[in-house]
């Protein structure tokens, strides 16, 4: 499949860059690979989805750069950096509703990553918390135990906790993808909102194509077995509202896209693998 | 916000009792049993009634004898609960962050969680002599085993995105098994805390028993042993029945205290 080399379009200051990067990991029939020769930068200020159905590697994609996983090949950098291990330069949101510490409240999850990631002193960590808690809508429940939210309320307070400790990119793996279609479309608008005003770097993984046409400035479609990228999308400013017609337009074109890519033979290509 | 904000509780029906009461309750007909068979009997050598035992326990209590056994007890226990403890912490910290320290741990959990502590007493007085340094080894081998065991599986549950957070947040060695896999893994310390407790006392009880004997300042199972020789059976249920009491106390109020505060309230219990 001839693609277009993203890498040659990458601004010198793309705080993230993959290049090159093939993630393979062991099972007990063999070695899987689940992402293979996959390049791409993402520029500030920029929020790339990254859309695939599930199997395409896009999750351990973003855990590889999130530093969980070693590429077997290639190379993620991160302003220049080489990513090594975790950090919280990447902070992350996941699908799981389990990822807040039951053991602190609303508040004090935001105030122990501050604390952890940003070494802030106990009272001004108590301050920026109560500030973000505020903006995700959760005032009220700042003294609150997790497991007493909602799964909503929990991945605000998720995505709070992330966008608190201002990390160079925000890395979020199908955080609404748990949630009901009521909810997840009052977070969507919700988050979009939040990047808008912050500006924030955002690498997002989802599997439902509205979702990625709403929350991304770019579109990465991945084709599994093994991932790679199939396509890219650039969203204009007026695809964002949904209900729009290029909104529309374009959530038809990458749905036919996927569509026409699962006609190609995926079985016999993961035969090969 | 739909899902999990309330938790809705059937109202109450008149003339129901709350769990505390229908156990005191409970209580209350099994003494009643124990004095009406005890009466029947008659014959306090072989089984005392309830109130004889009652009184022994008071008479003892008051005559300071009993606290002064059960002092001896709980600080031997106290000591070899404590260091059992801090060593059970050390290996699961070290299974938890090492791959060798995880085959330590199921290694050495798997040999020596089968062997009772009693049959480690004849090394212990070999090695230690007769004294509280042999009670503290062998109630260090009652809970440390069963303490790690809980503990690593404890920290093994532990979601994998509350894993993925802690470390995202850069945490790693100890600063992510304090903050991160030991309040996680706090239900099972917990109820390891609790299964090693009631081993060490037990342990402790019997290993008394068997040679406090010639301990210049036995405990509460040297207490039970000196008046069953002595034929004062009133007294050896009055032992037991401290036994009882003291770990009913320690169960009802210190770890039902403990979990009310940390687990419960967290919604993390198992």
């Amino acid at each position: 499949m001839a693609l277009p080399a993203w890498s040659d379009a990458a601004p010198a200051s793309a705080p993230l860059a993959v290049s090159g990067v093939t993630l393979r990991y062991g099972t007990e029939a063999g070695t899987v690979t689940a992402v293979e020769d996959v390049s791409f930068t993402i520029a500030k200020g920029e929020r790339l989805a990254l859309l695939g159905p599930s199997g395409c590697g896009k999750s351990t994609l973003l855990r590889a750069v999130g530093g969980f996983l070693k590429p077997a090949t290639g190379e993620i950098r991160l302003n220049g950096a080489q990513v090594k291990g975790p950090g919280p330069d990447r902070m992350m949101v996941f699908q799981e509703f389990d990822q807040l510490l039951p053991w602190r409240t609303v508040s004090g999850n935001v105030e122990f990553a501050l604390r952890r990631a940003r070494r802030l002193a106990a009272a001004e960590a108590k301050g920026v918390a109560r500030d973000w808690i505020g903006r995700v809508g959760l005032a009220k429940f700042a003294d609150a135990f997790p497991h007493t939210l909602s799964g909503g309320m929990k991945q605000r307070v998720a995505i709070a906790r992330a966008f608190a400790v201002q990390p160079a990119i925000l890395l979020m793996d199908e955080p609404f993808a748990a949630l009901d279609a009521l909810s997840r479309r009052k977070m969507q608008d919700e988050l979009l909102g939040l990047c808008e005003e912050t500006g924030a770097t955002a690498l997002f993984v989802t599997h439902a194509i509205d979702e990625a046409v709403h929350v991304g400035t770019r579109i990465l479609v991945m084709s599994p077995h093994p991932g790679r990228i199939a396509a890219e999308y650039l969203v204009p400013e007026a695809a964002r509202r949904r209900g729009s017609a290029q909104f529309g337009a374009l959530e038809a074109d990458i749905q036919s896209r996927i569509f026409a890519d699962q006609a190609t033979p995926f079985d016999l290509e993961a035969a090969h693998v | 916000m739909s899902d999990g904000a309330l938790h809705l509780r059937a109202a109450p029906r008149p003339l129901a009792f709350g769990p505390g009461t229908r156990k005191a309750i409970i209580l209350v007909f099994l003494a009643a049993g124990w004095e009406a068979y005890a009466r029947w009997l008659g014959n306090s050598l072989l089984l005392p009634t309830f109130s004889e035992t009652a009184l022994a326990l008071v008479t003892s209590t008051l005559s300071g004898e009993l606290p002064q056994r059960v002092w001896a007890s709980l600080e031997v226990l106290f000591t070899g609960y404590a260091i059992g403890i801090g060593i059970a912490a050390l290996i699961t910290a070290l299974a938890a962050l090492n791959r060798w320290g995880e085959s330590l741990l199921s290694l050495l959990t798997s040999m020596f969680n089968p062997l009772p502590a009693i049959a480690l007493l004849p090394v212990a007085l070999l090695w230690f002599g007769i004294g509280s340094g042999s009670l503290v080894f062998v109630i260090i081998h009652s809970v440390l085993w069963p303490l790690a065991l809980s503990c690593h599986a404890g920290f093994r549950a532990v979601p994998q995105a509350l894993r993925m957070a802690g470390r995202n947040l850069g945490l790693s060695g100890p600063a992510y098994v304090l903050e991160i896999l030991m309040p996680a893994a706090l239900p099972s310390i917990l109820s390891g805390l609790r299964l090693g407790w009631a081993f060490a006392w037990r342990t402790l009880i019997a290993a008394e028993m068997v040679f406090g004997a010639s301990a210049r300042s036995g405990g509460l199972g040297w207490f039970i042993f000196t008046n069953r020789a002595q034929l004062e059976t009133a007294n050896v249920f009055a032992g037991l029945l401290a036994v009882i009491l003291i770990g009913l106390v320690v169960e009802t109020v210190i770890f039902a205290t403990l979990s009310r505060v940390t687990v419960q309230r967290w919604g993390q219990e198992v």
